[in-house]
């Protein structure tokens, strides 16, 4: 490989400023609202979460309840706005798992290759042809249902994918020209990984991390919705929409409500996964 | 033909894995389990017998040969959780037994809808490249790949069910009683799962059908005068097709998984209603054989893909 093909194959980011990429500022809009309305929940929300009342049962849309309310006559609003900080603090600590993992597995066998690498792929191609969420309950049966359970078994279950991405990266930078110049100064071979290669294949993660972080939304709130994730009272979007089933009739904003906001929040992610690509060396055609 | 052989036995020594996988995980890892089954009314004796009823005193290995010999003459064990009488446990076969075929219907449904759309939103979304509506579509499928499944199903069951009034929901028709009526009832959950898989098809197929536009032949194929109709059914969507076999191989996974979660928003009485269930009260020999059957099914619908692949595209037929 010549300098100049080395060159042009280590991807970089080449940050915000670029303007003719509409996916990156829609996603970051779409994104950066959510996390903020979710990071408000955390403290302070409009109305109580946990307050019934009567007299404002299945109240639809208006100025005082801009969501309406449900069938205790709790906000949905303020609910929509706890069920989003869960669902999106789930998905961050399985993707943080899932990643961190990721990376030092993937740097590892895609680095060394050899034995451990064969089994490791042979591994992660069994789990990556199944569907994540039947992966993801036969781990939750075993383990009981919770919480904590939920965030350990989607964090497992989406570690290969992140391997796979990983050690590919790895790979390709592997005998890039700049890494043999390292391993002849004598650079040792973590810092190699971790400080020569690692920063170059950011572009790539990112991406993978939004993708990651759409599946684990989905698989949450699929999972709560099915009633084996976040039980109440904490508030979580698939949860609420399972409520709202039953009222739908009565009362169809209760169940659009949660549901649009995951709509927004996947197709933030998946807008802002896609933006970054584009601003990424890389050339996309769309693809 | 050789390829076939070697297929053949990567698909049985897969599915060797998978089946002692599950055996490790659902007859292993939880351990002695009498306790919970008998519950109140355990009993130092009733506990020892039971566990030698279900062969808790084996080795392992006795236990997996007793098990899988079992599961492949139809013998799928025994529910916890479910009883045919006072003192008789529920086979596992017959919970399952009358569920399986909503959940083929509604796979196979499913697929069915989403070749027949995405094929020619695919097509048209090609040729419409550069114009008003390459964006919209671009914008309708990013949108329809965010919404998750079951939200879908709770849309179309408000807008088909409630709105306009095509089907009753909840109002489950048996395939027993009436097959076309049971169909039309699965049209919907089927669709609920079908349309974030069209989109992602229809995305690919346009993709694919660009990649092909800008190759060699089709120049050649323009240069003598062919028409674009001719260039695009005859020469550039048969090439375009062959890597979305592929991809609709692969989401099959997804399809089945969609499939559970939906069953639930609709109240189908499949297999992924049960396996919910299932898990919620830790009936773990029901959820290890649909886990097993499930897990199966995809490994044999990859095998078929392979193989259907290898018969379709005549270049990689002849090694």
């Amino acid at each position: 490989m010549t300098q100049d093909e080395s060159r042009t194959k280590v991807y970089r980011l080449k940050g915000l400023k670029q303007r003719g990429n509409p996916y990156l500022w829609i996603g970051l809009f779409m994104t950066g609202t959510a996390v903020l309305m979710a990071l408000v929940g955390f403290f302070w929300t409009p109305c109580s979460t946990t307050a019934m009342s009567a007299a404002e049962r299945f109240c639809a849309p208006s100025p005082g309840h801009p969501f309406g309310t449900d069938n205790f006559g709790r906000d949905i609003l303020s609910r929509v706005m706890k069920g989003a900080g869960s669902t999106i603090f789930i998905s961050s600590l399985v993707v943080f798992f899932s990643g961190g993992l990721g990376i030092v597995i993937g740097a590892l066998t895609g680095y060394f290759g050899g034995l451990l690498d064969e089994i490791v792929m042979r591994f992660t191609d069994a789990v990556n042809g199944f569907p994540s969420i039947l992966l993801a309950l036969v781990m939750i049966s075993i383990l009981g249902s919770g919480k904590k359970n939920l965030i350990l078994s989607l964090g497992i279950v989406f570690t290969p994918s992140f391997v796979r991405i990983v050690r590919s990266e790895f790979i390709r930078l592997r005998d890039a020209d700049y890494i043999s110049r390292a391993r002849l100064m004598g650079v040792g071979r973590l810092r190699i990984l971790f400080v020569h290669i690692l920063p170059n294949i950011f572009s790539t993660f990112w991406v993978s991390v939004m993708i990651g972080f759409n599946n684990g939304i989905l698989a949450e709130s699929g999972m709560s919705y099915l009633g084996i994730g976040v039980r109440p009272p904490d508030a979580s979007l698939g949860e609420m929409l399972s409520d709202a089933q039953g009222y739908l009739l009565r009362a169809p904003w209760y169940a659009l409500a949660p549901g649009l906001t995951i709509v927004w929040i996947v197709l933030g992610f998946s807008l802002l996964g896609e933006g970054i690509r584009q601003s990424s060396g890389e050339a996309s055609d769309g693809r | 033909m050789q390829y076939f052989g070697k297929k053949t036995v990567t698909l049985i020594m897969t599915l060797f894995l998978v089946s002692v996988a599950a055996f490790l995980a659902f007859q292993i890892i939880p351990g002695d389990v009498v306790g919970s089954i008998l519950g109140t009314e355990a009993t130092p004796e009733r506990e020892a017998k039971l566990r030698e009823e279900l062969g808790f005193n084996d080795p392992p290995v006795v236990r997996y040969m007793n098990w899988i010999t079992g599961v492949l003459r139809g013998d799928l064990g025994k529910s916890w959780r479910y009883s045919k009488s006072m003192n008789e446990m529920m086979p596992v076969a017959e919970l399952i037994g009358d569920k399986l075929p909503v959940t083929l219907w509604l796979a196979v449904l499913s697929v069915l809808l989403i070749v027949i759309v995405s094929v020619p939103l695919g097509v048209f979304w090609a040729k419409s490249r550069g114009r008003a509506a390459d964006a919209v579509f671009s914008v309708l499928t990013q949108t329809a790949m965010a919404v998750p499944s079951f939200f879908l199903g709770i849309l179309v069951t408000y807008l088909f069910g409630m709105v306009l009034r095509w089907f009753t929901p909840g109002g489950y028709v048996s395939y027993q009683d009436n097959f076309v009526g049971f169909l039309g009832y699965l049209i919907f959950p089927a669709l609920s799962v079908a349309v974030p898989k069209i989109a992602m098809t229809a995305r690919f197929l346009r993709n694919s059908l660009l990649t092909e536009m800008s190759s060699d032949y089709v120049r050649t194929a323009r240069s003598k005068g062919a028409t674009e109709q001719r260039v695009m059914y005859g020469h550039v969507l048969r090439n375009a097709l062959m890597p979305v076999v592929t991809f609709l191989g692969m989401i099959i996974a997804e399809i089945v998984a969609g499939s559970i979660v939906v069953e639930q928003v609709f109240g189908l009485p499949g297999v992924g209603r049960l396996l919910i269930s299932s898990i919620s009260t830790r009936d773990l020999p029901v959820v290890e054989i649909l886990v097993l059957y499930i897990t199966a099914v995809v490994i044999v619908v990859y095998f078929l893909v392979d193989i259907v692949y290898r018969m379709i595209d005549p270049r990689i037929s002849h090694k």
